[in-house]
């Protein structure tokens, strides 16, 4: 029945049924719209387990100079000096962070409230990472349409959507840097790889523009000013150099760097930075590269331009050799960097800057946190990388590298592996893609082919059959029992994605969360409970002193001024914390009134076996104190070469002052049925001093569950 | 503008503005024949607020002309701090006795003299004849009266505080008899100012009977004594009720908290708030209870970091009752912050007057329970159009306590069309988007014939 009601519609209702390209058409925007939704959707589990809140340490810095410039404006927010952290030193807010994310999020405020939504920034700033990751999947789909086919495209939006390495950066709440800088990575190079694909001048300076707003956001921007010349580099050699490439290259290099040089925290490192070198290098080559063909094309002789080409470039390598020399002698160009150094050789950090090396993100990546990162895609890499060598091409060659060189990366440091991740995403896509795609097509022709050779003559049809019988069945169900593999990978892949992000990366570290005995949620709201008692109870201009991962939350949400924070900008000054921190309480009372302390702040998982806490982390302070002030000696922390907090311990351990501080009265308190009073439920030991008389600093504040424990600093004695 | 009117707070209670109008002479004699017969002054220590209970036998003379009201005697300091006077008469003899609300009102025989006493006139329902007699009860409040000694404690140590009054009645009148009751909370009593007869019984002093007092007549007492009941006060309250005509009413209150009592010193020690509640802390708190209406809904509480996750609710038929923690306990001088916001169905408490405008009927006053609000402000808008703005009541009110919470209304006139206009707007916009993006797809936009 339903064909001829169709004829008989009128011819206008007719035309509204669609076409095969239509309907194609539909089924991707349709799977795209999809795919949008759910990357944003799935970094929303924090909000709903815990509430909108900004999560971990360096969003909440953030956070506060986001709020900073919506109250205040641009020109405020950027001439901020900030005197709450780093006393007595300052930090010139303005002159020393990467803008992009808060301009990013005030523009979004103020939008939704050009269109009268009376929304929170708090609620802005909250969303903005699973925003940007839904926008980083249309930025994937067009980006594996550039490389390969739109279907790799889908393929690749779907991937990176749920993909774990890049949701642990990116979850609600997580308002950090990251968030907006892998969108603005992948766009930077989708837009230059589609520069290098047309030549068109207008998507190199998109992708210029692209660089520019990738600039502002993060300072793995590096890492494009990098890539982008190693890759030119690359074609240059392999000989895939084109007018295309010379195009994109200059326009997105010049505009870039102009563009680059506005955000003050970057300023002239483009041409005074050794990292930057490599870029100008480049650039310079391609010039000369483009003249070297200019020349040859009009000598039109091979044996003369020999000579030439001989000439030319030993002047051009003496002199680059040259600027480069002079430039570094003289200051001008400055050296690499000690974090560009500890990319490059991942012991560097170990030895040379403890700092870097005592965050744990900073630390080598394990395999198994590539697994669980990566998962599927650890393995459909290589198969992906095979299908792009087999249809090389300019777009395959970039995607190729900087899949290479990113993996390089994230094994050297763990927090990279989230600049891997769309690499990954992309490469993965492309053989998952094309293998689907081939083995539709097998099942398709192969079930198709019999049906039409049925309606030949009797005689060809036997024969035709035996040939079936012989290859199709093997074949066919071979296909099908991979599409189904794939599948069912595919699926395993989405499964993995989900757990991890529920279970690893939706926790917003401020409220910790517990199973009670009966099953039942227990919630450490410590931190905030430390924080606000803070803010209402302390006077405004007190100065508080505490390892400097709590500086930004202390800033932020206890509105107090902070001696260090994890803007970790002066190793000195941390230093004299950590110094202060592992010494005696009359040595250390010494440099806390040099340094105007009010309140001291530490960290304590003792009675609720919350493990990373301070005493877990003190012997980073000793080493980084150790580094500036040799009177801090590791091994007088140690016994053994071992670190105990028991009878056992050294001497000086149980009587400096972190410990102090830490177990203050801890010895009167029974925190585990059938222990000792004063047995620590993070170590495992009942501590070694239990007699602990406090000379110089007070009990201040202690919060619910001890994890918090502020002390007031006393005035010094009148003299007698 | 609309026209709102505003039928304030009911009779019962009264705006203290301290009039000071330019009467010149001082301790002016009224002129009727008033005097008061028997006092009994009831003064109740046991919370942070000061009430005290006044019943007043009082006679007009034979020979004086009738008496319109009656006047009652402050000394500044306790104007200050005065919260809320109410009086009730006795009326009917025996069986039928009823107390009938007076209203009160500031007196225009206000005096310059900075100590002297502030009068406020009870205006009587009916007059007093001459010869006839009347009974009056008079209750009122005093806030931040009591005032902590120590002014500093640690926490080990409870709460002591100062009382000062007049062992007689502060009265303009002559006092032919009069006795006064002092109740505190419990036995520990540090010290009481003897004017004989001053006799203590467990936790009561009672001071006299004093007979035949002069008018004006103020003999200074000084209590001194435990009180570790929670001093919460409220700096500021800010309550912001917000009318949805489709069927909500959201209100929005910011507090301001500090614990009134005495200032903690020193060392807060976890250790012990935890293992010795009782003795540890006493005068602390660390809950409150909010009384809300029933049928609440979508209650919150939070602060300017984030919610705060130890709350309870509980509601029945009558009301809601929503037990809150602050962060962290409350030692003296200490301070917190928070808001607490919830809905409401509309139909509980907006209705429409005969004469077709529309009133909401909410209650004054601050819900926490025992509490002291310094600074109030009742803020009631009504938004169904953003575009334009919306139309704010403000309220504000100082010294407020829990006497205070009594209904109040607001009339106003509203449109039910305007309902339509968000929704309106909501279709258009997204209609509009859809339009453009026809119109984008069936134009060619490029400079250049695609081939």
């Amino acid at each position: 029945m339903a064909p001829p009601a169709l004829d008989s519609l009128p011819a206008p209702l007719r035309s509204l049924r669609l076409k095969t390209k239509q309907q194609e058409l539909l089924l991707r925007v349709s799977a795209l719209a999809l795919i949008y939704v759910l990357a944003f959707a799935v970094r929303l589990f924090s909000v709903l387990r815990y509430e909108s809140m900004i999560h971990e340490f360096d969003p909440y810095f953030n956070y506060r100079t986001t709020l900073f410039l919506t109250e205040n404006g641009f020109s405020e927010f950027w001439n901020w000096f900030d005197s709450e952290s780093w006393y007595p030193l300052g930090r010139v807010v303005g002159g020393t962070l990467f803008p992009g994310l808060m301009v990013t999020a005030a523009l979004l405020h103020r939008l939704l409230h050009a269109l009268s939504l009376a929304v929170h920034i708090r609620e802005v700033c909250v969303l903005t990472a699973p925003f940007f990751a839904a926008n980083t999947t249309l930025v994937a789909y067009a980006f594996g349409r550039e490389i390969w086919d739109s279907g790799a495209g889908l393929v690749a939006a779907a991937l990176i959507a749920i993909v774990p390495g890049y949701i642990s950066r990116s979850v609600a709440g997580s308002y950090d840097n990251e968030g907006v800088a892998i969108f603005a990575l992948l766009l930077t190079f989708y837009l230059f790889v589609r520069a290098v694909n047309t030549g068109s001048l207008a998507w190199a300076l998109a992708s210029a523009f692209g660089y520019f707003y990738m600039v502002s956001a993060w300072g793995g921007y590096v890492f494009i000013i990098n890539l982008i010349p190693l890759y030119v580099l690359v074609l240059l050699v392999t000989g895939r150099y084109s007018q295309r490439l010379y195009v994109a290259y200059n326009c997105m290099y010049v505009l870039g760097m102009l563009l680059a040089m506005q955000i003050r925290f970057v300023g002239f490192q483009h041409v005074q930075s050794g990292e930057h070198m490599a870029a100008m290098g480049v650039f310079f080559l391609l010039q000369v590269f483009f003249f070297l063909d200019w020349v040859q094309y009009l000598l039109n002789d091979a044996r003369l331009f020999k000579s030439f080409l001989r000439i030319t470039l030993t002047c051009v390598i003496t002199v680059g050799a040259l600027a480069l020399g002079i430039g570094t002698a003289s200051g001008y160009i400055s050296p690499w960097t000690g974090r560009f150094y500890s990319l490059l050789d991942p012991t560097y950090a170990k030895d040379h800057i403890p700092i870097i090396a005592s965050v744990s993100e900073h630390q080598p990546t394990a395999w198994s946190s590539f697994m669980f990162d990566f998962h599927i895609l650890l393995f459909l890499f290589p198969a992906g990388l095979y299908f792009c060598f087999k249809r090389l091409s300019d777009a395959t060659i970039f995607i190729v590298m900087y899949g290479l060189t990113s993996m390089y990366f994230a094994g050297v440091m763990v927090r990279l592996i989230l600049v891997a991740a769309p690499a990954v995403c992309l490469i993965s896509a492309i053989a998952a893609s094309a293998t689907i795609k081939n083995l539709t097509t097998l099942i398709r022709t192969k079930s198709r082919s019999p049906q039409t050779t049925s309606g030949k003559t009797t005689g060809s049809k036997a024969a035709a059959k035996g040939a079936v019988d012989q290859s199709l069945p093997f074949q066919h169900n071979a296909a099908i029992a991979l599409l189904l593999g794939a599948f069912y990978l595919l699926s395993r892949y989405a499964i993995h994605c989900t757990w991890v992000t529920s279970e690893a990366y939706s926790s917003p570290s401020i409220v910790l969360a517990a199973r009670g005995h009966n099953g039942g949620r227990v919630i450490f709201d410590d931190y905030r409970e430390a924080y606000y008692w803070l803010r209402q109870n302390t006077p405004p201009d007190a100065k508080i002193m505490s390892w400097w991962d709590y500086g930004y939350q202390i800033t932020a949400m206890g509105n107090r001024t902070v001696i260090v924070d994890n803007n970790t900008w002066n190793n000195t000054h941390i230093a004299t914390v950590g110094r202060a921190m592992s010494s005696y309480e009359d040595e250390a009372y010494e440099i806390m009134q040099s340094l105007d302390v009010n309140y001291v702040l530490v960290v304590f998982g003792g009675v609720t076996g919350y493990s990373s806490d301070d005493i877990n982390k003190f012997l980073w302070m000793v080493r980084i104190g150790g580094g500036v002030f040799p009177v801090i000696k590791e091994p007088d922390y140690l016994v053994n070469g071992e670190y105990r907090i028991d009878k056992g311990a050294a001497p000086k351990m149980l009587n400096c002052l972190m410990y102090k501080l830490c177990y203050y009265r801890f010895g009167e308190l029974t925190t585990e049925y059938g222990k000792p009073p004063g047995y620590d439920r993070v170590r495992g030991v009942e501590i070694g001093n239990k007699d602990i008389k406090l000379e110089y600093l007070e009990e201040a504040f202690t919060t619910s569950n001890w994890i918090v424990r502020i002390y007031k600093v006393k005035p010094p004695k009148n003299r007698s | 503008m609309l026209p709102l009117s505003l039928r304030t707070l009911a009779t019962r209670t009264l705006l203290l503005l301290v009039i000071a109008s330019a009467v010149s002479c001082s301790s002016l004699p009224p002129e009727d024949g008033i005097r008061v017969v028997s006092a009994e002054k009831r003064i109740d220590l046991t919370g942070p607020i000061v009430k005290v209970f006044l019943t007043l036998k009082v006679e007009n003379a034979p020979t004086a002309s009738e008496a319109s009201r009656v006047l009652l005697a402050f000394t500044p300091t306790e104007v200050q701090h005065l919260s809320i006077v109410k009086a009730t008469r006795a009326e009917g003899k025996h069986k039928k006795k009823a107390f009938v609300p007076l209203s009160i009102e500031a007196s225009e025989l206000a005096t310059t003299a900075p100590d002297a006493p502030r009068l406020y006139s009870v205006l009587l329902s009916t007059p007093l004849k001459p010869g006839d007699a009347t009974t009056l009860e008079v209750l009122y409040m005093l806030t931040h009266s009591l005032e902590p000694f120590p002014a500093e404690i640690s926490q080990s140590e409870s709460q002591l505080v100062y009382y000062r009054d007049s062992a007689v009645l502060l009265s303009p009148y002559h006092v032919l008899e009069q006795v006064t009751y002092i109740k505190m909370p419990s036995n520990r009593i540090e010290s009481f100012t003897r004017v004989d007869p001053t006799t203590r019984a467990g936790s009561e002093v009672k001071y006299g009977t004093y007979n035949n007092q002069m008018p004006n007549s103020y003999l200074p007492i000084l209590v001194h004594y435990e009180n570790n009941r929670p001093f919460a006060v409220v700096e500021e309250l800010v309550r912001k009720v917000e009318i949805s005509h489709w069927g909500n009413i959201q209100i929005t209150e910011q507090y301001k908290l500090k614990h009134g009592g005495a200032r903690h010193k020193g060392v807060f020690s976890r250790l012990e708030y935890q293992s010795r509640p009782s003795v540890s802390g006493a005068s602390s708190f660390k809950n409150l209870l909010v009384r809300l209406p029933p049928r609440v809904h979508s209650v919150y509480y939070r602060d300017e970091i984030g919610n705060i996750s130890s709350s309870h609710l509980r509601t029945d038929s009558h009301k809601s009752e929503l037990e809150i923690e602050p962060r962290y306990p409350l030692f003296g001088g200490w301070h917190c912050t928070f808001t607490v916001g919830y809905g409401l169905p509309l139909q509980d408490f907006v209705f429409e007057s005969v004469d077709g405008r529309r009133y909401i009927n909410l209650t004054f006053g601050c819900p926490l329970l025992d509490t002291v609000v310094d600074d109030l402000t009742v803020k009631t808008s009504y938004s169904y159009l953003d575009v334009v703005g919306r139309t704010t009541v403000v309220l504000k009110k100082k010294n407020v306590v829990g006497e205070h919470n009594v209904p109040f209304q607001v009339y106003y006139e509203f449109n039910p069309i305007f309902m339509l206009a968000e929704p309106l707007m909501l279709i258009s916009a997204v209609l509009l988007f859809f339009v453009a993006f026809i119109a984008y797809l069936h134009m060619d936009l490029s400079i250049r014939k695609s081939s």
